[in-house]
């Protein structure tokens, strides 16, 4: 890989219920894209079936065979043994890296080369060196600490692990076993009637004095704005970070995908396609969190 | 089944010891543990106090350090995780692998648990916990059904603790950031959830605004009573409503469900509120001693007399108790 092409883009998993159909459209659309990594599978709730674990499969060859990574991501939260089954059988095969998003997975590989996500609490080094001797290859940093945090990470970071950040999207903020998607349609989870298909980007929240504030993406609860921290290209290359993360959005994910390219090819200014980018996010942008603010600060960001 | 009271500070300790509690837990008085506000906590002097003054009774004393540190942090959380052996503490309940791998290693002696804030929901994780550092027992985070208490006990191979009353966080604890996203601090990396520095109370011709770092989270009319404002039960829109979109203002009294959580093999149960008043301590204390002794003493007739569910609603935050996801027939 020559050096203009680093940082690596990897595409998030969809974190959305999208219908079949769409899912893959997507990832043809994605296949042809400057992607380099993608994360596939639900990561969310496991009562979204529409695409299933069969599916995953055969979207994975196809894009493996147009020359992308393939990595078989997660669920976040695991509570019930029928999730759990799911987990092992994701866990089981072997042709794909799987990416852990509980400690539950983790323990089902350690021993094996993985990678953590997000809602894998590494906050520090000494969590990433123990993960690392479990088998770990790739991190995420935690989408609240800041970019000191991460420098401290890096200088201590053990060999052979990779380090990726979530660079683009609506952020993670929590998880519930309470869907309140389904709650704001008034229905209880167990007959949600997959309210949150309606949402192709979430539900979104907003404040008594109309600012947007979350967004509704059934258990998950995710920021109204969208995470840009492609302002802080050079920062992050300094950094020694491989993979930057965009998170798929209903609409523009392979326009972003493309904005970022080319920012990282030296094609385009970072100035004018944070521009672009600002007219593709569905609420508008922050960045809070990688500079010390609070996470709805759009500070540098578009 | 044991029963684990909070305390924030030297009276409220001795407030749990002298009502009847079998373990009390405590914090430094810094950002190693979940409870950061001022005026809170121990420092090592008092903790010490404690120690000695529950000792004398039979009861147990616990630790909680369950933030998470950063590299640069981590320092700070080792050095306090060998003030806590040093004191002889009973318990340390920690949250961040990295904490916990220190602990395990260089202070064999602790007995480890693990905190909520570890997000420990099925027997996998549990396993990893136990296989690592030992773990003798873990909390529960207060997103899981009965049944899934259940089964995660069933296949747990630690002891585990649940929460019976006290605040109720919707979100599973330790991954829930949304503090941070409207203030930049969070349990999580601060020890603080929707911090008071950042609350706004404005007088408005309505009523009253009460905003978090900025964010318009409640607007009371004037004359309606205002509790704390936690970001997650707050009123917002969705689709053109104006409702609790998240959570209702409610706290959780599992107290109805002491047969069942026993059944279940539930070795402890926790109240929460280390932030609250001595006042507090003392009364919840009382109340689920009685309980836990009515019930011991006749488990198949037990059912919480109003006089204790009275007593209770008074010091809920919200005045209104709810059993929580635990009686969701629901996954």
């Amino acid at each position: 890989m020559t050096a203009t092409a680093a940082p690596r883009l990897s595409l998030g998993p969809i974190p959305y219920y999208w219908p079949k159909e769409q899912v893959e459209h997507f990832y043809a659309m994605v296949a042809d894209s400057p992607a380099d990594i993608v994360y596939l599978g639900e990561t969310i709730c496991a009562k979204r079936s529409q695409v299933r674990f069969e599916d995953w499969l055969t979207i994975a060859a196809r894009l493996r065979a147009a020359g992308k990574e393939v990595v078989l991501s997660t669920l976040a939260l695991l509570e019930a043994e029928s999730e759990l089954k799911r987990l092992r059988a994701i866990c089981r095969q072997d042709d794909y890296l799987v990416e852990a998003n509980d400690l539950g997975a983790v323990q089902l590989l350690r021993g094996r080369p993985f990678a953590v996500g997000h809602s894998v609490n590494v906050y520090n080094h000494r969590t990433l060196a123990l993960l690392a001797a479990d088998g770990c290859k790739r991190w995420v940093l935690p989408v609240e600490l800041t970019r000191e945090a991460l420098a401290a990470m890096q200088q201590q970071r053990p060999a052979g692990v990779e380090t990726e950040v979530f660079a683009y999207g609506r952020l993670p903020l929590a998880y519930s076993a309470r869907c309140f998607t389904a709650r704001a349609r008034n229905l209880p989870k167990d007959d949600c009637r997959d309210a949150c298909i309606d949402h192709p980007d979430g539900m979104v929240v907003e404040t008594q004095d109309a600012n947007p504030f979350l967004a509704l993406n059934g258990i998950q609860t995710q920021s109204a704005r969208t995470m840009n921290l492609l302002p802080a290209l050079d920062d992050l290359r300094a950094l020694d970070v491989d993979i930057l993360r965009i998170s798929p959005q209903s609409q523009y994910t392979g326009e972003v995908l493309a904005l970022f390219h080319k920012v990282r090819a030296g094609e385009l200014a970072p100035a004018a396609a944070n521009e672009a980018l600002a007219t593709l996010m569905p609420t508008g942008p922050c960045d809070g969190y990688w500079h010390g603010a609070a996470g709805m600060a759009a500070l540098a960001a578009a | 089944m044991e029963l684990v009271c909070p305390a924030g500070n030297l009276p409220s300790l001795k407030a749990a010891v002298d009502n009847g509690a079998d373990a009390v837990y405590t914090g430094f008085r810094d950002d190693t543990n979940a409870r950061y506000f001022a005026g809170l906590n121990f420092t090592a002097s008092k903790l010490a106090e404690g120690i000695r003054y529950a000792k004398a009774k039979g009861k147990r004393v616990f630790i909680a350090m369950n933030t998470y540190p950063r590299t640069d942090g981590l320092p700070r959380f080792e050095q306090a995780v060998d003030q806590a052996a040093a004191l002889g503490v009973d318990a340390l309940i920690c949250a961040d692998i990295g904490v916990l791998d220190y602990a395990a290693r260089r202070q064999p002696q602790l007995n480890l648990h693990l905190s909520v804030q570890g997000s420990a929901t099925n027997d996998e994780a549990l396993r990893y916990y136990h296989e690592h550092f030992g773990i003798k027992r873990a909390v529960l985070p207060r997103v899981l059904s009965m049944a899934q208490v259940r089964h995660v006990i069933e296949q747990s191979p630690v002891e585990i603790e649940v929460f019976g009353f006290g605040s109720l966080c919707v979100m599973v604890e330790g991954r829930c950031i949304l503090s941070s996203y409207a203030t930049g601090r969070s349990p999580n990396t601060y020890g603080a959830c929707s911090p008071a520095s950042h609350v706004a109370w404005i007088e408005t011709d309505a009523g009253l605004d009460t905003r978090l770092g900025g964010v318009l989270i409640q607007r009371h009319p004037k004359g309606e009573s205002v509790g704390y404002p936690t970001l997650c039960k707050g009123s917002y829109r969705t689709e053109g409503r104006t409702h609790h979109a998240i959570e209702d203002p409610v706290s959780l009294n599992a107290m109805a469900l002491l047969p069942e959580l026993a059944a279940a093999g539930v070795a402890a149960v926790k109240i929460e509120g280390r932030q609250r008043s001595p006042v507090y301590v003392k009364q919840v204390t009382r109340v689920w001693r009685e309980a836990l002794d009515a019930f011991a003493r006749d488990p198949v007739g037990f059912a919480p007399q109003p006089a204790w569910t009275a007593a209770l609603a008074k010091v809920s935050e919200g005045a209104q108790t709810t059993l929580g996801p635990y009686h969701r027939p629901w996954q």
